[in-house]
């Protein structure tokens, strides 16, 4: 349902400004979302200032600054640092990214971090995933085949195997399906483009045997078909991947089998 | 340790902190313009409505629709016909999944800003 405004338990408020280090020569701020689960304040705004001549390049590196010379209690997601596992996807600057692969300098004005929108926060940057991976693992994320397993692996054409480049390469960071305004207000039954992109990557592997089960599945006016091309998801993935095209493809397949 | 406070967890923002997009924009104009087309048909239906009930009646509607009010109304309700349209025409060509890579699908949007603006400009020469 749409819900325009946010719970009252979930308002943002002002929070602390923290002190400025002791070069102010170079220095830039930082908004940032927090939340803690161990008191009952509503979420706030707190304001840092980062030393840019001190300061890695990328928005993680400002983070990881924070937390380690401003204010431990900082909390987020971050490990590989650089776009490969996921796990640092915010909504920067009012996009959603992964904070390890966005510039600092892609960034005009104050730096303002939010985690993912319209998510359960479990801390400050940090969503809560579980349904999210409870959609990815609705839609059978597996090789389901029915013939006899050859005697040495599934084989597939080179022509067939281009078809998953740009499906493959997606690492479930979750910025596409919680940059989709579809998302958010059906989220309980949509299942979003990352779910919805990883469906058509198995929709359309070769090797794969349950093709109709899984467009089965996901003929239902909810899990995809809220989908109204908004393409929020393509605009913001931080892959550069086109869930937007996926779901697309999955429709015109729902289609071609009926005519 | 991850259950921790789950029932009062709060909600992150959304609508408010998420920058607009060409294409999210493009997007909800498509749905307001759709809705505000509704009560620009009930206009037009009063219109005939009235010229099929008196001739008192029909001018004193025409007179309020021919007001610089009620032209208002009905060349902004003439830009959301060919808005929609045009939209349209988009959402058929996505829905062969075609012209869907950022770069074309936003060029398309501006086709859709534009050529509404230039359309309903016609009309209005014309008409």
């Amino acid at each position: 349902m749409v819900q325009l405004t946010l719970p009252k338990n979930s308002q943002v408020k002002q929070g602390k400004t923290w002190p400025k280090p002791e070069d102010t020569s170079n220095l830039r701020r930082v908004q940032i979302y927090r939340w803690s689960p161990d008191d009952d304040a509503n979420p706030s705004i707190d304001s840092y200032f980062v030393d840019m001549n001190k300061c890695g390049p990328m928005v993680l590196d400002a983070l990881i600054k924070i937390k380690n010379e401003v204010d431990p209690s900082l909390t987020f997601r971050r490990s590989c640092r650089e776009g490969i596992c996921g796990s640092c996807a915010m909504n920067i600057d009012g996009i959603n990214t992964l904070a390890c692969i966005h510039g600092l300098d892609e960034v005009k004005g104050d730096i303002k971090i939010y985690p993912l929108p319209h998510m359960p926060v479990v801390k400050d940057l940090i969503p809560d995933l579980t349904h999210f991976y409870a959609q990815h693992a609705s839609i059978m994320p597996w090789l389901e085949t029915r013939t006899n397993k050859p005697a040495r692996e599934w084989q597939q054409s080179i022509e067939d195997r281009k078809k998953l480049d740009g499906l493959y390469e997606c690492v479930m960071c979750a910025s596409c399906s919680t940059s989709c305004p579809s998302y958010w207000w059906n989220g309980d039954r949509y299942l979003g483009p990352a779910a919805l992109l990883h469906a058509y990557r198995w929709i359309i592997d070769s090797r794969d045997e349950a093709t109709g089960e899984r467009l089965d599945q996901l003929e239902d006016p909810f899990k995809l078909y809220r989908c109204h091309t908004i393409m929020n998801c393509t605009k913001t993935c931080p892959k550069g991947l086109n869930p937007a095209q996926a779901i697309a493809e999955i429709k015109k397949m729902m289609l071609e089998r009926t005519v | 340790m991850a259950d921790v406070n789950r029932g009062n967890r709060p909600l992150s923002p959304h609508l408010t902190i998420y920058r607009p997009q060409l294409t999210s924009i493009t997007s909800i104009l498509t749905r307001i313009t759709g809705n505000a087309l509704i009560v620009a048909t009930v206009l037009v239906i009063w219109w005939f409505f009235a010229a099929s009930t008196s001739e008192a009646y029909f001018n004193l509607v025409n007179a309020v629709l021919l007001s610089w009010f009620g032209q208002t109304i009905l060349i902004l309700s003439t830009w959301a016909l060919w808005y929609h349209l045009l939209a349209g025409i988009r959402h058929l060509i996505w829905d062969n999944a075609l012209m869907m890579d950022i770069e074309t699908a936003e060029r398309l949007g501006w086709v859709v800003i534009g050529g509404s603006v230039v359309l309903t400009v016609m009309t209005v020469l014309v008409v």
